[in-house]
């Protein structure tokens, strides 16, 4: 395995790192109270949590400008935290609410958003990154300099589709940023048991596209290279892509008694937990104290009792509605 | 329509390429991509020439990653863009299946109406060349199974210049099938001829004794089958779908409201076909203006053979609609 690329990032400003902190914590918590409706019986379908894995959404997305595109996978509610999509329209969606930000059509797998142009949400594995390559070669046929962000799991690597867009956004030399969110296990499949060559940024690499591997509980080190691959891929020298190696705390979904790995590992992983590891470098910094993080997770704690409330307050679609949006209601923009 | 005097002779081929040039005229962000269109000129030459008229960016040949260039033409049409995929032949957009199915057909609904996908996604259809099971088969009916997406049949030189506009024009995802046995089709087109509709089925020929309703390449056949039915003393009426997604319920049902006897001629197989969907429709909207039962002459239920007699034997022919129509008619077949 190539070493994770050790950038020695100091760690930026208080108010930056204090944000960092903050948006982590809003997807922790987010996610800790949807585990929470879960049981309840206000969420069904399938949940996939994020948690331990915030470092990387958090760092990668903190890169982007406000008109660049992100394509996700079925574990997106972090990334549409962190994008911007309010915490009640993401709420309200998991409750199947007309007011989520899907309409109540997606549920937590397929959160959409055109105004932060957050396009899904894919529950394909390897699904998103052709429509990714899609709204990179859009960007080049118009001239704009403009980014889409592409998050899919190291599962995804396995899939043809993988194949076939790492060639092409290369062959065209497409604005695309690869984000590589390798947190071991395709649901329970470990890379080693799936890959012949589990070294994923050879992968990209044999495809012409630089690589880095970065420590993805880290969200200093996420931040700090995605920025640099943003810059590289926004000044037309093509796609980049970045192997986030992170972990996922809680089980594949919701029903899932994890018989593929040690609690031990489990274990392991959580002390390496991004949002410990980031509030202790801060408060050795001198860059936080208790009454900081209060602060912060009382903001936090308030995000989620509205966003609770705005779903639980939100209406259910006429089922006269089933078959809106099937087909376009208006001409083509 | 224009008068006589300005009648053009063309071909199928050179109507579908004037459809092409003419979108690319009148709009920048419509584009081509597929495999050969550029450089070799279209593996049916439908494309020949444009290269050098538009230039690479605008007539791009792909690798064959049909899955990633049928996704790129989503994210293109969800960027701004106007894509026109060509897939080399039916048989292939099966590599591609995932991305028409799971993205072009579910985005906007999924997304609850925020994200629509003009795209349009051109291919090769059907047998007769002797190209055996890996080239020949007709799954517009298939196709046809899935809600979102809209599925063109062009069997004219009047649509196969026209309805490529109008697809374009749809605010979402269209597919357009070209039976191969068509390309090589001549006859005269009004010189000034441009978009036609994409909803409705066509009277081709009037007739008032029984319907025969089919589309695309066995609308030759059955117009032909129809002349020598005249010669025996039946007048058939012919109905051409033209479009089997949505289907022009209204036209079948009127027409077989006045003959009270139908034929369906498809060259997909009979098994959960459209020509079952098409029977469904009859007895659901006009079971007791039935004089006979409805007839399904379809393609045998065999991978397509390679031998020439063996193919003409497995397609639907004029013979056999012939004599479905006079044992139905004068019950002496």
């Amino acid at each position: 395995m190539a070493a994770e690329m050790d950038f020695t990032t100091p760690l930026p400003d208080k108010e930056h790192s204090l944000h960092l902190l903050h948006e982590m914590l809003r997807i922790r918590r987010f996610e800790e109270k949807s585990a929470e409706l879960y049981s309840a019986g206000k969420i069904r379908g399938f949940l996939h949590l994020y948690i331990g894995e915030e470092a990387v959404a958090v760092g990668a997305i903190a890169a982007l400008e406000a008109d660049d595109a992100i394509v996700a996978t079925y574990r997106e509610h972090g990334h549409a935290l962190v994008r911007g999509i309010s915490a009640n329209s993401i709420m309200a969606e998991l409750y199947g609410k007309q007011e989520g930000c899907s309409h109540g059509r997606g549920g937590s797998m397929h959160l959409f958003d055109a105004a932060t142009r957050f396009y899904g949400g894919n529950a394909i594995v390897g699904g998103g990154l052709p429509i990714a390559i899609g709204l990179a070669l859009a960007d080049k046929l118009q001239r704009r300099p403009r980014v889409t962000a592409c998050f899919f799991g190291e599962g995804a690597v396995a899939e043809g589709e993988f194949h076939e867009c790492m060639n092409l956004a290369a062959l065209w030399k497409l604005p695309v940023l690869f984000c590589c969110e390798n947190n071991l296990y395709a649901m329970g499949t470990a890379l080693k048991r799936s890959e012949s060559e589990t070294d994923l940024c050879l992968k990209a690499t044999s495809y012409e596209i630089p690589a880095w591997p970065i420590d993805g509980m880290d969200v200093v080190a996420c931040e700090d290279a995605a920025r640099r691959a943003v810059l590289a891929v926004r000044s037309g020298e093509g796609p980049f892509f970045l192997e986030f190696r992170t972990y996922r705390f809680r089980a594949h979904s919701m029903y899932d008694p994890q018989l593929y790995r040690t609690k031990q590992e489990v274990e392991e992983w959580k002390q390496r937990d991004p949002i410990a590891t980031l509030e202790q470098r801060m408060r050795e910094n001198r860059n936080l104290d208790d009454d900081d993080l209060g602060l912060i997770e009382t903001r936090v704690a308030a995000e989620i009792a509205d966003a609770v409330e705005f779903a639980e307050a939100g209406s259910w679609e006429p089922v006269e509605a089933l078959t809106r949006f099937v087909y376009s209601e208006r001409a083509a923009r | 329509m224009t008068s006589q005097a300005n009648l053009i002779r063309t071909t199928y081929r050179e109507a579908m390429r004037q459809a092409i040039r003419e979108a690319m005229q009148r709009d920048p962000r419509v584009f081509l991509m597929g495999e050969d269109v550029g450089r070799y000129g279209g593996s049916f030459a439908v494309s020949k020439g444009l290269l050098e008229e538009f230039g690479p960016e605008r007539i791009r040949d792909t690798p064959l990653s049909e899955s990633a260039f049928v996704g790129a033409g989503i994210g293109a049409a969800m960027g701004g863009m106007r894509p026109i995929v060509e897939i080399m032949t039916v048989n292939f957009s099966l590599l591609a299946l995932d991305q028409i199915m799971n993205n072009a057909a579910a985005i906007h609904y999924m997304s609850g109406g925020q994200f629509n996908i003009p795209l349009v996604i051109r291919m090769t259809t059907g047998a007769g060349r002797q190209l055996a099971a890996q080239h020949s088969h007709s799954l517009e009916g298939w196709y046809a199974h899935i809600p979102g997406i809209k599925v063109l049949t062009p069997a004219t030189l009047e649509d196969a210049r026209g309805m490529l506009w109008t697809a374009l024009e749809d605010p979402d995802p269209v597919l357009i099938f070209e039976h191969g046995s068509l390309y090589n089709m001549e006859g005269d087109l009004a010189a000034d001829a441009g978009a036609v509709d994409i909803d409705k089925a066509v009277v081709r020929r009037p007739g008032t004794d029984l319907s025969l309703i089919t589309y695309g390449g066995t609308l030759d056949k059955a117009i032909r089958a129809a002349g020598d039915l005249a010669a025996m003393g039946i007048d058939a009426e012919v109905i051409d779908l033209r479009t089997l997604r949505p289907l022009d319920t209204a036209t079948i049902v009127d027409s077989v409201t006045r003959t009270h006897r139908a034929i369906i001629i498809d060259e997909g197989w009979r098994s959960g076909s459209i020509s079952a969907e098409i029977t469904a429709r009859i007895m659901e909207h006009a079971f007791y203006e039935l004089d006979a039962p409805i007839e399904r002459i379809c393609t045998a239920e065999a991978p397509m053979p390679y031998a020439k007699h063996l193919e003409d034997a497995a397609l639907p022919q004029p013979a056999a609609i012939i004599e479905a129509a006079r044992k139905m008619v004068k019950g002496d077949g």
